[in-house]
């Protein structure tokens, strides 16, 4: 990481750190953890998206496994959130191995196409079973449990400062994937399938390792909007609107890259919440058309995302920062 | 269960399949001349409804009549979208050839809520109103004539493919780009026209479905997935292999919905298309 890069990175870890304590209003602490929250599904997502290729327009049924696991653990058998958040990521990683399996038979729009099939399967069953809380999904308790408990309602401090912790820890996780041997594998698949075959790397297997960390940090995400909302079921949790918002925070900030997802979370939730605000509750559809918009614009004239804006500018653009040291190419 | 049963479900399979196999076929057509998935493939259908549905509203022309103009529209919007977007991500990566016609279809759908109201609605009275019955078996009427239709226009594609210069022209260019294009056929005009009737398949089968169907912004959601499978399961680009994966999805989704729960119907015919992409990823009936 180039030092300009650790300095950038350094102000806006100070400035998220800040943030709250300056900006005191409900309402923009809202906004803030939401920006959090949709960084870190685009940050998880972005691992097997964005830095292995492989796109999944399915993820919503990892992020719903972990909200799922930790609220039933926790309403069935009164278990800590913490643990549950655990477990959740724990049940969607084993979940993710069980799609994998069939899935990375398929390449490039297959494999979306498949996610999405998955996705849809995920949200179907939990709609009609009873056991899950079926369409009318479940409520948790709202009452002041402290940290262990995982439920705040005095203030939204406690929600923020996790979301920026979570954040924090899944940025770290893909900053050491992107840097081992493992993290050069995946830009192999991604950008040359063919010979990275050849040389004796396992697709299946590097792409399978992606989908596991990939999918355990959506399924803590989960867990964390469970706790947050307090409620939880298919059409919030599952969806696959979901889904594309994770890849949409990647996409729109720079795919397979470290810093894009928290970019175009930020940038995706101000133009979500600004358009709620200025079209309210009677201009229904009109943030869709902006948000629809938007995102052929992006895909059509800026693939590189946001991020790529400001590369270009300083020579050749770089698809990903391509953290792994040379030598260990060989 | 009755053997009659047995067939009123299979036979109301087959009615629906064939619908399904013409949005398929228009879904399978763009896909086969430039390997784009058009992830907006089922907002094409839920325009063609709004079409069929506006003529009735605004000047009670039956969606029968109206399904020309309905297919030309279509046409008309499909080969523009491919002027105006498609063709600067041809040859663009994977990721913004997905997420241009993902926008699309979030941008279509968001259209539709703020000019239509999100509210669910229906064609008053068709022509096509009521029951036939034979032989004890008894049928809506406007799903017996939708089928109808469906049928006629999949076979009205597979002859203008088989039969005509410029059909054989779009099959030359699916096949091989580089030598239609030595043949002196501009494959720009041949992905608009494939644009062009996608787009209007997909718009004839809306309207068709309009004089049953309940007309909302997201009825694309559930017939782009069962057109995905329908694409999978016939082979990536093969008209013929959609028409009968059609026939066969409607079946399994009635039959299963029937023996089954209606509410999981969906569940089987995603599971059925996830078992053949897993054992055979080129189709159940694509070539290796």
């Amino acid at each position: 990481m180039s030092r300009r890069a650790k300095l950038v990175w350094l102000a806006a870890a100070l400035v998220a750190l800040l943030f709250p304590l300056v900006a005191a209003r409900p309402t923009w602490q809202n906004t803030a953890i939401l920006m959090l929250m949709t960084a870190q599904m685009g940050v998880a997502w972005n691992i097997l998206g964005g830095y292995a290729g492989q796109v999944s327009l399915g993820h919503a049924a990892f992020f719903g496994a972990g909200a799922y696991v930790s609220t039933l653990l926790s309403i069935k058998l009164g278990l800590s959130p913490w643990l549950g958040m655990v477990a959740g990521a724990g049940v969607s990683a084993g979940l993710s191995l069980l799609v994998g399996w069939p899935c990375f038979r398929l390449k490039g729009h297959y494999f979306a196409m498949a996610t999405i099939a998955v996705g849809e399967i995920v949200q179907a069953v939990v709609n009609g079973w009873e056991f899950l809380g079926g369409a009318v999904g479940f409520y948790l308790p709202l009452q002041e449990k402290g940290f262990w408990g995982f439920v705040f309602n005095r203030s939204k401090l406690p929600y923020y400062y996790i979301a920026l912790g979570l954040l924090a820890f899944s940025l770290l996780v893909n900053w050491a994937v992107a840097r081992s041997r493992t993290g050069y594998y995946l830009r192999a698949i991604k950008d040359e399938p063919d010979a990275a075959r050849s040389l004796g790397v396992s697709l299946t297997r590097y792409k399978q390792t992606a989908m596991v960390i990939s999918s355990a940090l959506a399924a803590m995400g989960g867990t964390l909007y469970a706790q947050k909302e307090l409620f939880i079921d298919p059409g919030s949790t599952l969806s696959t609107s979901l889904s594309i918002k994770m890849a949409l925070a990647a996409i729109m900030g720079g795919v397979g890259t470290l810093a894009g997802p928290v970019v175009g979370a930020v940038v995706l939730t101000a133009i979500e919440e600004a358009s709620r605000v200025a079209f309210g509750g009677t201009g229904r559809g009109t943030d869709l058309v902006v948000y629809g918009g938007l995102i052929v614009v992006i895909a059509v004239f800026q693939p590189a995302g946001i991020l790529g804006l400001f590369a270009s500018r300083r020579g050749p653009a770089r698809a990903a920062p391509a953290e792994a040291p040379a030598k260990e190419a060989a | 269960m009755t053997a009659q049963l047995l067939l009123q479900t299979l036979l109301s399979g087959i009615l629906i399949g064939l619908v399904y196999a013409l949005v398929a076929v228009g879904l399978t057509l763009i896909f086969g001349v430039m390997d784009i998935v058009n992830f907006a493939h089922g907002e094409f259908l839920m325009l063609g409804m709004y079409a069929a549905f506006w003529g009735f509203a605004l000047w009670k022309l039956d969606p029968l009549f109206t399904l020309p103009l309905t297919a030309l529209l279509l046409f008309a919007l499909g080969a523009a979208l491919y002027r105006l977007i498609i063709r600067r991500i041809t040859d663009a990566p994977m990721l913004s050839q997905i997420f241009a016609t993902f926008g699309l279809m979030i941008l279509f759908r968001g259209l539709a809520q703020y000019l239509w109201k999100p509210d669910f609605r229906s064609v008053g009275e068709s022509v096509v109103a009521g029951k036939v019955a034979f032989a004890g078996l008894q049928f809506g009427l406007p799903q017996v004539v939708a089928a109808l239709g469906a049928v006629l226009t999949t076979a009205a594609v597979w002859w203008f493919l088989r039969s005509t210069r410029l059909g054989a022209a779009l099959e030359a260019t699916a096949a091989d780009k580089e030598a239609a294009a030595l043949m002196g056929i501009d494959a720009q005009k041949m992905f608009a026209l494939a644009w062009g009737l996608g787009a209007a398949c997909a718009g004839v089968a809306g309207a068709l479905l309009s004089t049953y169907y309940p007309i909302f912004p997201e009825v694309g959601s559930t017939f782009i997935l069962v057109a995905f499978v329908l694409v999978a399961l016939g082979g990536f680009g093969s008209v013929a292999g959609a028409f009968w994966a059609g026939i066969l999805v409607g079946v399994v989704e009635v039959v299963g919905g029937f023996l089954w729960d209606p509410a999981y119907k969906m569940v089987l015919v995603l599971s059925l298309y996830l078992l053949v992409v897993w054992l055979r990823p080129q189709g159940l009936l694509g070539k290796a």
